[in-house]
């Protein structure tokens, strides 16, 4: 039997003991190096041991708790999706989804770390599984070729009771399980089980260590008058071609996927929180201060924060605010749908994302404005960070996620029944003076944004230092100007009349444009400005944004000029 | 035996710190796969051939030495070719000015291949990360853009305006400042680094790093720096460089593959890396195929 890259078994390639806090083991499979960690939750990783960036071993990173960071630039990649979450040489942007490590399959069981080349077959126990409790021998490193490390193995057993051959390279001989892990064509690792911990383990450890020392010996010198053979050669796959060009900052286009509603409760007074949960494996990547669509049962689309930590993928936790007043878009979520529904979603983007470049960073929220702080702030947390984060809510039963905060170690600090003026000096004392690398992130209402703004503008924080998400646009839009837009790129020319908004008549004309809120809020629908005085009617580039004039969201704003030359 | 393009084989490369070859005595080296042997004469200048049974430390006469590779001392350093080499070495003017402080910084082995090593030296973004404290540090870790451009006249690659917040931006500096640094890239395996002198700040201090390819994973870094330092001694700035390149080495040991890739696809840059970039490109549109992977053809 000779190895093969695309073998699709499983083998054994650590013992859980290889994986203590915050470690990163190096392995290997089929010529193939991995770099294999655990994360806070429990969950294992193994991927290919190469940062996508420029090849550096991702096994000599540091393993963060919910994100692994390369050594060489300090690139975090998420706990299971392996997707990158931060660059910190553009601590401003948020990195484009599809930078993600490549993943091995892995399965824990037995006291050992299980994995494959592949994803063709799905994990199964070896015979007898259910019968131990099991118990790892320490492992045995063998420089020879795994086929005959089995042979030799089985070669152990008495004449009188011959070894049993497991499937993939394993053996059970008597009451003890060898598999051999194929490190490469000349390189093997034996990993034995016992059915039970002995009751003295270091005896017992210390007979099979000399036992198996004996036959590496064997092995060895028996190599070593054979040829060598060649070592396997597995190839990196290459990098899609959108990644291997130049990227500009972009806003990422998703597509939906199905998710459960795996709880669904009261979070605070008129706060409904969602556990919305993937059917299979994890869900996509994010960076704090990301955002999904839902698509809602009535049709409408509705964007939510994501409130999750590093790492934290099984699900994404969304807080939605029961309005009144509201269009019909958070009444039917909290409304029609149960545990135990599906819904559409999309991918997450993100327009408000986190620096991690602060000295100090003050988070400030308002109402259900607390969803995407809680996410910044259990992501600065977990890297240890500095932050404050303070809370604003009219009464103390509408703060929501209460148990969430409370296992925060940074500065948190709850703001209730204030009033107005009060709120005002209680963020002129929060924020202080600025000095070098210090950042706010607002979100809330539209008078609270003002109020943040205001504020820190007066006590000298320059506009870059200031970030904030609208979740709405307040403001009534006067659409009665009309005037011309000519696509520079797609070589059109249309007039845009009173009553109707550039998105429409662009999508009117069959071009197929992305959107999300309509309202003039999330930024998806930011298209830059090539000839052409704006006029912004958005609440999401900011004034000097604004003035620029180099880019406009088509869905609210129109134009002061005659005409527009868009750069789409 | 590697394919050495004619680029690579014509050129001229770096092999040793003059003052540490010993005047009649024999050291060997290995270049582009072959071993070399060099010694100098009484009057103080190389000689360079190809090694048959020369052992390192042998005494020797020069005069012996009949069939010899062509030689040129610059830059406080020997170098060799095995072809045609032009006529003179590629220009750092600042290095004849009369109150410099030259000096060479040692010559150490990595385990990578010479271009890895040249990319390693234009990357600021690994600052904070490879060299904590000194050349930058969390959480100040910003690339900001800078300026890139292909000189064809003067063949070579230019990154200005490249601006990083360090704490020690070099061994005079006292309190971290945001430094503003130029790169070139004269020769494929060479590159030479500009900085404000803290001493001097509208002249430049000068650093540069001349690879010698022993074989296409494996390379011999010789650091050269030009300075404008009235106070600090020669020992104290060899120190500080030769800390800077140890904390470079075992990161560029554990990359893989050892040679530098020049297929876009097969690394994922960043507005950071432009320089990265033209690099690759500049050596792709030379022919140069040792030390890299070449663009499938």
């Amino acid at each position: 039997m000779s190895l093969s890259l695309t073998d699709p078994s499983w083998y054994p390639i650590a013992s859980s003991d290889d994986l203590p806090f915050r470690h990163v083991y190096q392995g290997q499979l089929l010529g193939r190096e991995l770099a294999v960690w655990r994360a806070d939750d429990g969950n294992v990783n193994v991927w290919e041991n190469r940062c996508l960036h420029r090849g550096v071993r991702l096994s000599i990173g540091i393993n963060e708790g919910g994100e692994l960071k390369c050594q060489y630039h300090g690139w975090r990649y998420a706990n299971r999706s392996a997707g990158c979450t931060y660059i910190p040489a553009h601590p401003a942007d948020a990195p484009a989804r599809r930078i993600q490590n490549k993943t091995y399959p892995v399965r824990e069981a037995f006291g050992l770390v299980w994995s494959a080349a592949n994803d063709d077959i799905a994990f199964t126990p070896f015979p007898g599984a259910e019968t131990g409790t099991w118990f790892a021998l320490r492992p045995m490193p063998v420089n020879a070729a795994p086929e005959d490390v089995h042979a030799a193995l089985t070669s152990l057993a008495p004449d009188d009771q011959p070894a049993e051959l497991l499937p993939a390279l394993g053996v059970r001989v008597g009451t003890t399980l060898y598999f051999v892990q194929p490190i490469d064509a000349n390189r093997a690792v034996i990993r034995g089980l016992l059915a039970h911990e002995p009751a003295d383990a270091i005896t017992t450890l210390r007979h099979y260590n000399e036992t198996l020392t004996k036959l590496r010996d064997r092995l060895e010198r028996a190599a070593a008058r054979k040829p060598i053979p060649a070592p396997l050669n597995p190839a990196f796959d290459k990098v899609s071609v959108e990644l291997s060009t130049m990227p500009d900052i972009s806003i990422p286009r998703g597509n939906t996927m199905t998710v459960v509603v795996k709880r669904k409760w009261t979070s605070a007074e008129g706060i409904i929180g969602f556990e919305l949960a993937s059917r299979t494996g994890h869900l996509p990547t994010f960076q704090p201060g990301a955002h999904i669509d839902v698509h809602l049962p009535n049709g409408l689309i509705r964007q939510y924060s994501i409130t999750n930590g590093p790492g934290d993928l099984l699900s994404y936790i969304i807080g939605v605010k029961a309005e009144s007043a509201s269009k019909g878009g958070s009444k039917a979520l909290i409304e029609t749908v149960s545990e135990g529904d599906l819904l559409a979603i999309s991918e997450p983007r993100n327009n408000f994302p986190l620096r991690r470049d602060a000295t100090r960073t003050v988070l400030i929220a308002a109402g259900i404005g607390i969803t995407p702080l809680l996410s910044m702030a259990r992501f600065l947390d977990k890297s240890s960070l500095p932050y404050e984060l303070h809370y604003f809510a009219r009464t103390d039963d509408q703060i929501a996620f209460r148990a969430e905060l409370g296992a925060l170690h940074g500065k948190i600090v709850l703001h209730t029944g204030l009033a107005r003026d009060t709120i005002g000096q209680t963020i002129a004392t929060a924020l202080g003076s600025w000095s070098r690398a210090q950042h706010v992130y607002v979100c809330g209402p539209s008078t609270m944004l003002e109020t943040v703004r205001a504020t820190a503008a007066a006590q000298d924080w320059p506009e870059e230092a200031i970030h904030f998400e609208y979740f709405k646009n307040d403001k009534v839009i006067d659409d009665s100007s009309s005037f011309e837009i000519e696509l520079a790129r797609s070589a059109m020319t249309l007039q845009v009349p009173a009553g109707k908004t550039i998105l429409e008549v662009m999508r009117d004309a069959g071009l197929s444009v992305p959107s999300s809120c309509e309202q003039g809020a999330c930024g998806t629908c930011l298209t830059g400005v090539i000839v052409g005085e704006c006029d912004h009617q958005d609440v999401y580039l900011n004034d000097s944004e604004k003035r620029a004039n180099t880019a406009m969201l088509t869905c609210v704003s129109r134009a002061k000029s005659a005409r527009l030359v868009l750069d789409i | 035996m590697p394919n050495i393009d004619t680029l690579t084989h014509n050129s001229w490369q770096v092999i040793a710190a003059t003052e540490e070859i010993g005047i009649g005595v024999v050291t060997t080296t290995i270049l582009l796969d072959t071993q070399i042997a060099l010694t100098r004469d009484a009057d103080g200048l190389p000689v360079v051939w190809r090694r048959s049974d020369e052992q390192n430390g042998d005494e020797i006469d020069p005069d012996t030495i009949v069939e010899r590779l062509p030689v040129i001392t610059g830059y406080g350093y020997i170098w060799t070719s095995f072809g045609t080499p032009p006529k003179e070495l590629f220009p750092i003017p600042e290095y004849a000015e009369p109150d410099r402080v030259n000096m060479s910084c040692g010559s150490i082995g990595i385990h990578v291949s010479a271009p890895r090593a040249v990319e390693n030296f234009l990357d600021m973004g690994h600052f904070p990360y490879v060299h904590t404290d000194i050349l930058g540090a969390e959480p100040h870790t910003e690339v900001k853009e800078y300026d890139v451009e292909v000189s064809e006249e003067r063949d070579e690659v230019l990154a200005t305006k490249c601006k990083f917040f360090q704490p020690r931006a070099a061994l005079s500096a006292t309190e971290g400042m945001e430094v503003e640094y130029v790169y070139r890239v004269p020769h494929p395996y060479c590159s030479v680094l500009y900085k404000s002198s803290p001493e001097a700040p509208e002249r430049r201090d000068v650093i540069a790093i001349f690879l010698q390819p022993v074989s296409e994973d494996r390379c011999r870094a010789h650091l050269l720096q030009s300075m404008i330092d009235s106070t600090s001694t020669v020992t104290d700035l060899r120190r500080f460089q030769q800390t800077i390149f140890g904390q470079d080495k075992p990161i560029l040991e554990n990359q893989y593959p050892k040679r530098l890739p020049l297929d876009p696809r097969s690394e994922t840059p960043i507005r950071a890396d432009k320089s990265a970039i033209a690099y690759r490109r500049w050596l792709s549109q030379k022919g140069v195929t040792y030390g890299v992977i070449p663009l499938a053809s």
